[in-house]
């Protein structure tokens, strides 16, 4: 029933598989800290490093997320940032990049509110190729994964530590484009992740899958990104990225000059951890 | 044993994905996923046990003073000089509020599953208090989310809650109130997974909590059903509860929703007013969404984008509502109405004067729907409204609002 058209994602990893580099998946919220300055943040995460770019659509109730992408979240939604926004911004990004994945990362909500088969083909139309949406698991099925999935996006499924190998079939059924492993039973930005307990845990996935398996939350330092690629297909990093965004506000919360080249400076850093 | 017709039944739900109709269903992280899916089968297996009904009737016997009575109000009778005013007292069970029935229910599943830990959220503190007080009964650590505002505007129950020996962990997120307290319960519970509970206070989260929390309510109306019979030798006509996220409406309401000749009557907080943007009227005024694990109404903004609630009481001003009282909303066969901040502190001081009873701010909306209706009905009308909570709570907060100063 899915549409067998290959994503960017699909030719992403492919290439990536060809020479045996692994994927430096790099989080930003969209609209985050403004809708411009996140847009250029966007812009030069290619050339940064990024091989997957991953845009947090922000949520009021982030429940899977930790303190960083919360505020992320909120900063984000003061600044008025809406899903016709995001699906703006992808659109803009598109004009000047039609080869670097793009991942929507969200919960429901906005989306189940904005119409599933509206934003499905919207989301595609503006250059979309994946989503990956943290309050549906396999049983809601129909909700929104098969909907993407028969409009030709990628539904990139989690799969964490509580996720057994009874479960793991059901889970790995529906997904496509690569599979997120969440290394910690936690949050984002939480404490970091256990390489053994990683590695076996990336290895029972791979025994199941052909589907990439790339790890994320908790990984803070080109080191541990280097350290987990080295396990696992790819690495994502989100938390520290939009913390450096933080980092780099004035007391009124608007962006300082150095924002963009500082989170890009430290996107290139982690990206080097990574292809290392 | 009683017959039910499954599909003329309005009661038979939820289906095996947790679904009343459109609402319900299982929206979690994929961590929290097996789970509740455990959950479901330990709840399950318990309903199975005789041994858990038990000792769940034992404790509710003599732990918790059950039955609550079922008071005739007769002055307020003859006050608004209509229908037959009747109190289902639960506002007498220990630690008082309707809650504890539920806490019991869920620390006794809890300890069946070797579960060494309680997490909760809180509103008001009712739900807080009565999960403190059962962890302190089972001797167990218990941690209480509650937002900053609502810790501010209910310190007695923050008191006893830290008596009972519960650690309170302040939310600031969002507006700091009942929604944010959930969110940061569940970020709690996804870090915990090997040896937390979760005790959710309302028939809201995700399959099978809003079922689970209804079953261990629902000794509310079938008790009343019960007393109605030996007082009057009939059912009520009338059935009134407020609703927050729904519990002590659902305990109410779940045993006569397949008594056609009952009419049942849900009252949400209507904050400011309907028209105005403060309320926490989520079916009145919100729309299908979803939030905490189920599809059900919420108040949301064009972008489906939460929006906080508003209410005097803090019991009431939760965003979302229980996914079975949005089935029964749609379906039609529950009415439900709205009653102001204004309207529930007149009928808080009203019914305080004329019964000797001071109500918690929740149940004072459901009263204050009571005196908009009841001058109008016959005098052979049985009605029974639910006093779900005491007030002692709210003194404070209620003497600020009337300028009073203590």
């Amino acid at each position: 029933m899915a549409d067998t058209t290959q994503t960017r994602l699909d030719t992403r990893f492919a290439e990536l598989a060809a020479r045996n580099e692994k994927a430096f998946v790099a989080f930003v919220t969209a609209g985050d800290p403004d809708r411009e300055t996140s847009q250029a943040i966007l812009a030069g995460l290619p050339e940064a490093g990024a091989d997957v770019i991953e845009i947090g659509m922000p949520f009021t109730d982030p429940m899977a997320d930790g303190p960083a992408i919360q505020v992320a979240s909120q900063r984000a939604l003061k600044a008025g940032q809406t899903v016709v926004g995001t699906l703006d911004m992808v659109r803009a990004f598109r004009a000047d990049n039609d080869t670097t994945p793009i991942v929507l990362m969200g919960y429901y909500n906005p989306i189940y509110h904005y119409g599933p088969e509206k934003f499905v083909a919207e989301a595609k139309q503006a250059g979309v190729d994946g989503l990956i949406i943290v309050d549906l698991p396999a049983e809601e099925d129909e909700e929104l994964c098969l909907p993407a999935l028969r409009g030709g996006l990628n539904f990139i499924r989690l799969a964490t530590p509580t996720t057994d190998d009874k479960r793991l079939p059901s889970i790995l059924t529906n997904t496509s484009g690569f599979l997120y492993y969440v290394s910690i039973a936690g949050i984002t930005g939480s404490a970091a992740p256990e390489q053994n307990a990683v590695a076996s845990n990336v290895a029972r996935i791979k025994g199941q899958t052909e589907l990439p398996v790339v790890v994320g939350f908790g990984i803070r330092t080109p080191e541990q990104a280097h350290d987990i690629a080295s396990i696992a297909d790819g690495a994502v990093v989100g938390s520290v990225l939009v913390e450096t965004i933080a980092d780099n506000l004035d007391a009124d919360g608007k962006a300082q000059p150095d924002c963009i080249k500082n989170v890009l400076l430290l996107a290139s850093q982690l990206a080097s951890g990574v292809k290392k | 044993m009683e017959i039910v017709d499954k599909k003329n039944s309005y009661s038979a739900g939820p289906d095996e994905n947790g679904r009343f109709g459109l609402y319900g269903g299982r929206f979690v992280a994929e961590t929290l996923m097996p789970l509740i899916l455990d959950l479901e089968k330990a709840y399950g297996a318990a309903q199975q046990d005789p041994a858990f009904e038990d000792e769940l009737i034992d404790l509710q016997t003599h732990y918790v003073g059950r039955p609550s009575p079922l008071y005739f109000a007769e002055r307020l009778t003859e006050h608004y000089g209509g229908a037959k005013i009747y109190l289902k007292r639960d506002e007498l069970n220990h630690t008082g509020s309707h809650k504890i029935n539920n806490c019991l229910g869920q620390i006794l599943l809890a300890k069946r599953m070797g579960k060494t830990r309680i997490i909760a959220e809180t509103g008001a503190g009712q739900h807080g208090v009565a999960v403190a007080t059962v962890a302190a009964r089972f001797g167990l650590p218990c941690t209480v989310f509650m937002g900053a505002t609502d810790i501010e505007r209910q310190k007695p129950n923050v008191f006893r809650m830290k008596l009972l020996g519960a650690d309170i962990r302040a939310v600031t997120a969002g507006a700091g109130t009942l929604k944010d307290a959930m969110n940061e319960a569940l970020r709690d519970w996804v870090a915990n997974v090997d040896d937390t509970f979760y005790i959710i206070g309302t028939v809201a989260g995700p399959h099978p909590y809003p079922a689970m929390v209804r079953d261990f309510q629902s000794i509310i109306g079938k008790e009343t059903k019960t007393q109605m019979l030996e007082r009057e030798g009939r059912l009520p006509d009338s059935l009134v509860a407020c609703i927050g996220g729904g519990s002590n409406a659902m305990g109410l309401f779940h045993p006569f929703l397949d008594d056609a000749e009952v009419n049942i009557i849900g009252v949400e907080a209507g904050g400011l007013g309907l028209d105005t943007p403060d309320h926490a009227a989520s079916l009145a005024g919100g729309e299908p969404g979803v939030l905490h694990g189920n599809r059900t109404y919420l108040l949301q903004d064009d972008d489906g984008q939460i929006i906080e609630g508003h209410s005097i009481s803090a019991g009431l001003d939760y965003p979302g509502i229980g996914p079975e009282h949005a089935f029964l909303r749609d379906s039609g066969r529950v009415n439900y109405v709205s009653a102001t901040d204004a309207e529930a502190l007149e009928a808080f001081q009203l019914i305080t004067r004329l019964e000797g009873i001071i109500p918690a701010l929740e149940p004072s909306h459901a009263l204050a729907h009571v005196s908009k209706i009841a001058p109008d009905l016959p005098s052979d009308h049985l009605l029974v409204m639910n006093m779900c909570g005491r007030g002692d709570k709210d003194v404070f907060s209620v003497a600020e609002h009337l300028d009073v100063e203590l």
